[in-house]
Order: structure tokens, then C-alpha cells, then sequence
């Protein structure tokens, strides 16, 4: 089907009875200017990293860029190859937080979410209200007591301090038991029968059964691990994250106007390519998320 | 609830062949013992998330009893902390003042823009609903992009829109938009709602392709006229569950405003206009170490938090009715 095939079929809604054409009409605008709102910050983020440093200041400002240039990635690379810290490091030390974060997250959550969605056994219930009830926690309101268990363990300043609170995010638990109570209580009942014990059951029967939900997972963890500057956990420049570096080089000023635009595309670009990817299975897991009550 | 087996098995049967009264505490430890191995593979998370989320919670509720600085051991002061906070501290009142306010317009708006927008985008062509997804769902997991959103409302003519409202001739030179205390609330607004359509807009539009099609010809048949029936006496009922999940996402978020504030308006911001709740907690919390004090505010937050939910909860039973 072409691009626009599909435009077109887009606009002619469902066949569904009681429906008027001027109403729908209407809807659609709407959604379509909404849409606009949404997605030009966006937009302008893109052609911004791509302006040349004129094209940036000049009045009145325009939203797009007229001649491309890759010399705000350049002169990127440029300032972190002089900085103190190598920049490398800043990007070993953000993948070490996201992927310890993510992959630990994903692996914990689901362990956690079997037995809660597949059996019922003294205190299962509670914990999962538990869980439920943490998802209304804000989390500023226990960074305090945070703190103050992180120093006691001697955390203070060692990525420990920001991937293992991560593991254990009460929405990552709480989507995962709901998408895994889909899965049929005859498949574990035959497998059980087969005489495999609960560990494999889980690990061969239910893991690969949920791997829609491991991409939720990853998606909604990702974005926040990507983004974390450290917290008020990190002290050492040396095991400083990619956001954290990034956010200084904005901080130079006018004269990093452009570099400043293309560490805002870089930031951006990696989450939502993650969302593209992933997408059909993060809304199929996300059918399942509902609140019984 | 702790769920409790009261069956009696076979194998519990005495001598006479009548069942022995076995102690209901016997019997729970039974079930446990039976169900080691669960206990075992949820100790890894439930461990962190005790250690990182549940005892937080306790030991913040129980430190706003106490005066701590970090330095000194704590001190008991009983209701102190909560006097002080509602009594003698203006400066939360702005604060409380502002979250309600952010709370009670970001709150219905975003709840309502997550649920309209999925509506609309779940009759588009497959392809369209995922670009549409995407497009709605992009803000919220770009990460601090909304600084594009300082340059939108630069104080200088350099500023997109006092670029634009200069060139058409509303203003004659450039407003300080994030110094004056009159604007600094409306954009963290308009910002913050445009951060919102997260986890509950994916929840709305995976809900309604899950409504059962064959009720909306029931309906029709049953004289429902227009696509406004439709909606109220079938797709939202049908979507209670995710309704129910996507209150409790969007208040916990509309009245943790923080980031945005600080981000745009700075912390603190000029005269307090864009203080909030979080913000205040973060205040005593972080710069000044009156962590009893910082305490207190966050077991008000949560309380609020609660009461909320709850009452929104309450609310959503009578959809569709």
C-alpha cells in the first residue's frame, strides 16, 4: 500500500453505524492540530542540531533549517575529545547503568510477577496491593530514607546506588503479572506434568511467552536510565553519565548554542527509535494493564 | 488479604476417619513451606523493593516526627513538623497552592487528552495509529527535551514567540516570560501537559482494541444513536480496568510537578510562582537538611496523593451507569 493510499484510508473512518461526517471531521482536526502541538518541539529539536551557527541567531528566529550542516556534531566531538574525562567514559558508564538497569529490571519484575500471577499463596495478595498501592508513590517522596540507606551501605558514589533501587519499579512488576495471567494454566499445568520443576517452568515455558512484555518493560526503563544525571549519588566525575556531560556542554553558553542542539537530538533520538521499534508489542502488553477492583 | 486454604485435605484425616481440627497456624505454615520456591523467586525484587520503596516510605512517615539535620541523631518533636508546615510556613502554602492548582488543571486535562486522543487515533488506519501513537507518545519518553521549551519562551526577542507576537505587532518588545510571576504557572501548564500523554495514553489505545467489537452492533440495535452513546454506555465501560490504571498514572504525576518547574523557572523561582509541593520537599530536603521537616512534606504529599486516587476511584465506578 502506498503512503498515500494509506493517508487516505486513514481519513475514512471504521464503517461503524451513527455516524456523522461533520462530527468525525471535526475530531479529526482536532487531533490533527493536537498532533502539531505535539510534534513540532520535536521537529524544531531536529533541524536545530543541524543549523549552522548564523542560521541559529538569526531574527526573527525560523523553525527550519535552510543549510544543513554536520559541524554541530563535529565541534561535539571536538569539545569531548578535550575534556578531563575521556568521553568514552561518560558513554561506558550510562551504558552500564541502562543495561544493568534494564536487563536486571526485566529478569527481577518477571520473576517476581510469576508466582503472583500464576498461584495464590500466603501474603501473595497483599504484596501485590502493596506494589499496586507503591504506584502511587511519587518518587521524591522517599528519596530522603534513600539517601540515608545508600550511605549506610556505603553506596555513596558507586552506580550500584542508582541501577539497584531501578530493579525493582513497582509499574514493571504490576504490567508483567497482569500480561502473564494470559498465559494458560494448562501449558504450565503440562509442563509441570512433564516434571519440570517451578524454576524451569518459568525459565522455559513462561520467559519466552512474555516477550512483549519484556519490551515494555525496556521501554518505559530505558528512557529514565538514559536520562538519570546520576541523582544525588554520584559525586566522582569519573563515573559521571552521558546526560550529566552532555548537560555541562551546554551550560558554555551562547558560543555552545549549536553544540547544545545537537546533544539535545542525541538525547532524544535513542529513546524514541527504542519506542518505533518496540511499539506493537508495548500495546499489546499494555491491553492487559487494567485495575481490577 | 492473606489468602488462607480452610480446606481440609485427605491426608489430614485421623484414625476414626474424622478430620483433626488442624491449627489455622499450622495450616499457614503448611502453605508457606509448600510454596517455598515462589517466596525464592520473588525475593530478589521484593527484597529492593522493600529495602528501596516500602521502608522509605515508613522511615519518612516516622522521621516527620523527629528533628534531623543528619549531622546530630535525631530528636523527637511529635506534631512540630506538621504545625510548622500548616501553620507557620507561607511558603508551602504557595506551594500547595500551586500543586493543587497544576494538580486540578494537568490532572482531568491530560487524563482526558490520553483517553480523546486514543479514541480518535484507535479508528485510524494501522499505519496512521502507529505514526498518531507515536506522535503523541514521543514528548514523554524524549527525555529533557522540554528545554526546547526555553527557547520558546526566551525573555528576549530572540524567543520564538516573542519573536511572532512582535512581528504581527501584539507586543512592541520582548516579555520576560519565566521572570514574571503571571506567566510562570500557565507555561509550566502548558508544558507539563505537553509532557503527559504517557503510560496511560498507550494503556487507553491498547484498551479500546481490546473492547469486543460485536457489543457496539448489540448497541445499534438497541438504539444507541449516536457515537456519544456509543462511547459512554460502551466503550468506557468496557475499559473500566484501564481507566482505572490510567487515574492512577496521571494523578501520581500531576502532583509531582517538579522537574519542569525547576528546569523552566528555575529553583526557586521568581517569588515562588512555580514552587510546588516537590519542589519545597526538595528544598529542605537537599539544600537546607531539615530532613524531619522535608518528611512531613512528603507524608502530606502522599497522603494527598491518596486521597485523590481514592476519590477518583470512587468516581469511575459510575461510568457508564
Amino acid at each position: 500500500m502506498t503512503l498515500y493510499s494509506r493517508v487516505i484510508g486513514a481519513l475514512r473512518p471504521q464503517k461503524r453505524l451513527n455516524r456523522s461526517f461533520a462530527v468525525s471531521f471535526m475530531l479529526f482536526g482536532l487531533l490533527l492540530g493536537f498532533g502539531a502541538f505535539m510534534v513540532l518541539p520535536l521537529i524544531y529539536t531536529v533541524n536545530n542540531a543541524f543549523k549552522p551557527l548564523d542560521e541559529l541567531f538569526i531574527f526573527p528566529p525560523r523553525f527550519l533549517v535552510r543549510n544543513p550542516t554536520l559541524e554541530n556534531f563535529t565541534d561535539l566531538m571536538v569539545i569531548m575529545g578535550n575534556s578531563w574525562v575521556p568521553f568514552t567514559r561518560y558513554i561506558a558508564n550510562t551504558l552500564l547503568i541502562t543495561l544493568v538497569g534494564t536487563a536486571g529490571h526485566i529478569l527481577l519484575a518477571s520473576a517476581a510477577a510469576y508466582p503472583l500471577a500464576k498461584f495464590k499463596f500466603p501474603g501473595s495478595s497483599i504484596l501485590f496491593k502493596i506494589v499496586v498501592l507503591s504506584l502511587m508513590f511519587s518518587p521524591h517522596v522517599t528519596a530522603i530514607p534513600n539517601y540515608l540507606v545508600m550511605s549506610q551501605l556505603g553506596w555513596i558514589n558507586t552506580q550500584a546506588a542508582i541501577i539497584v533501587p531501578s530493579l525493582a519499579f513497582s509499574l514493571g512488576l504490576f504490567l508483567m503479572k497482569q500480561f502473564m495471567e494470559q498465559i494458560p494454566d494448562a501449558l504450565i499445568e503440562a509442563a509441570k506434568i512433564d516434571g519440570a520443576n517451578e524454576y524451569r517452568v518459568f525459565w522455559q515455558i513462561v520467559m519466552p511467552n512474555v516477550k512483549p512484555a519484556w519490551l515494555t518493560l525496556m521501554i518505559l526503563q530505558f528512557p529514565a536510565l538514559w536520562g538519570t544525571d546520576g541523582g544525588s549519588f554520584i559525586y566522582s566525575e569519573n563515573l559521571k553519565t552521558l546526560h550529566y556531560a552532555l548537560s555541562q556542554v551546554i551550560q558554555g553558553g551562547i558560543a555552545r548554542a549549536g553544540v547544545g542542539a545537537a546533544v539535545a537530538l542525541l538525547l532524544m533520538t535513542v529513546p524514541i527509535l527504542l519506542f518505533i521499534i518496540s511499539q506493537s508489542s508495548v500495546i499489546q502488553t499494555m491491553a492487559t494493564s487494567g485495575m481490577k477492583e | 488479604m492473606v489468602q488462607i486454604h480452610n480446606t481440609t485435605e485427605p491426608a489430614l484425616q485421623g484414625l476414626a476417619g474424622g478430620p483433626i481440627k488442624e491449627s489455622r497456624l499450622a495450616q499457614l505454615w503448611r502453605d508457606i513451606k509448600k510454596s517455598k520456591h515462589y517466596y525464592f523467586m520473588m525475593s530478589p525484587y521484593m527484597i529492593i523493593f522493600f529495602l528501596f520503596t516500602v521502608i522509605p516510605v515508613v522511615v519518612s512517615f516516622g522521621l516527620s516526627f523527629f528533628y534531623f539535620n543528619m549531622l546530630e541523631t535525631p530528636r523527637f518533636i511529635g506534631w512540630e513538623n506538621y504545625s510548622r508546615l500548616l501553620l507557620g510556613d507561607d511558603v508551602f502554602m504557595i506551594a500547595l497552592k500551586n500543586t493543587f492548582l497544576f494538580a486540578v488543571i494537568t490532572g482531568p486535562l491530560s487524563y482526558i487528552a490520553c483517553f480523546l486522543f486514543a479514541w480518535l487515533i484507535n479508528e485510524l488506519s494501522p499505519f496512521v495509529r502507529s505514526l498518531m501513537t507515536l506522535v503523541f507518545y514521543a514528548p514523554s519518553i524524549s527525555g529533557n527535551v522540554f528545554f526546547i521549551w526555553l527557547i520558546v519562551f526566551s525573555g528576549d526577542s530572540y524567543g520564538y514567540l516573542n519573536g511572532f507576537l512582535m512581528k504581527i505587532g501584539v507586543l512592541l518588545e520582548p516579555i520576560i516570560w519565566l521572570q514574571n510571576e503571571k506567566y510562570i504557572l500557565p507555561i509550566i501548564i502548558i508544558v507539563q501537559l505537553w509532557l503527559s500523554l504517557g503510560t496511560s495514553f498507550l494503556a487507553f489505545i491498547a484498551g479500546l482494541q481490546t473492547v469486543d467489537q460485536t457489543l457496539f452492533e448489540a448497541g445499534a440495535m438497541d438504539g444507541i444513536r449516536n457515537r456519544w452513546q456509543e462511547l459512554w454506555f460502551i466503550t468506557l465501560p468496557s475499559m473500566r480496568p484501564q481507566l482505572m490504571f490510567g487515574a492512577v498514572m496521571q494523578i501520581t504525576a500531576s502532583f509531582a510537578v517538579a522537574e519542569v518547574s525547576i528546569a523552566l523557572a528555575g529553583f526557586p523561582s521568581v517569588n515562588y510562582a512555580g514552587h510546588t509541593v516537590v519542589t519545597h520537599l526538595m528544598d529542605y530536603g537537599t539544600l537546607r537538611f531539615e530532613m524531619g521537616y522535608a518528611s512531613a512534606i512528603a507524608t502530606i504529599l502522599f497522603a494527598i496523593m491518596l486521597g485523590t486516587n481514592m476519590m477518583t476511584q470512587k468516581l469511575l465506578r459510575k461510568v457508564g451507569e
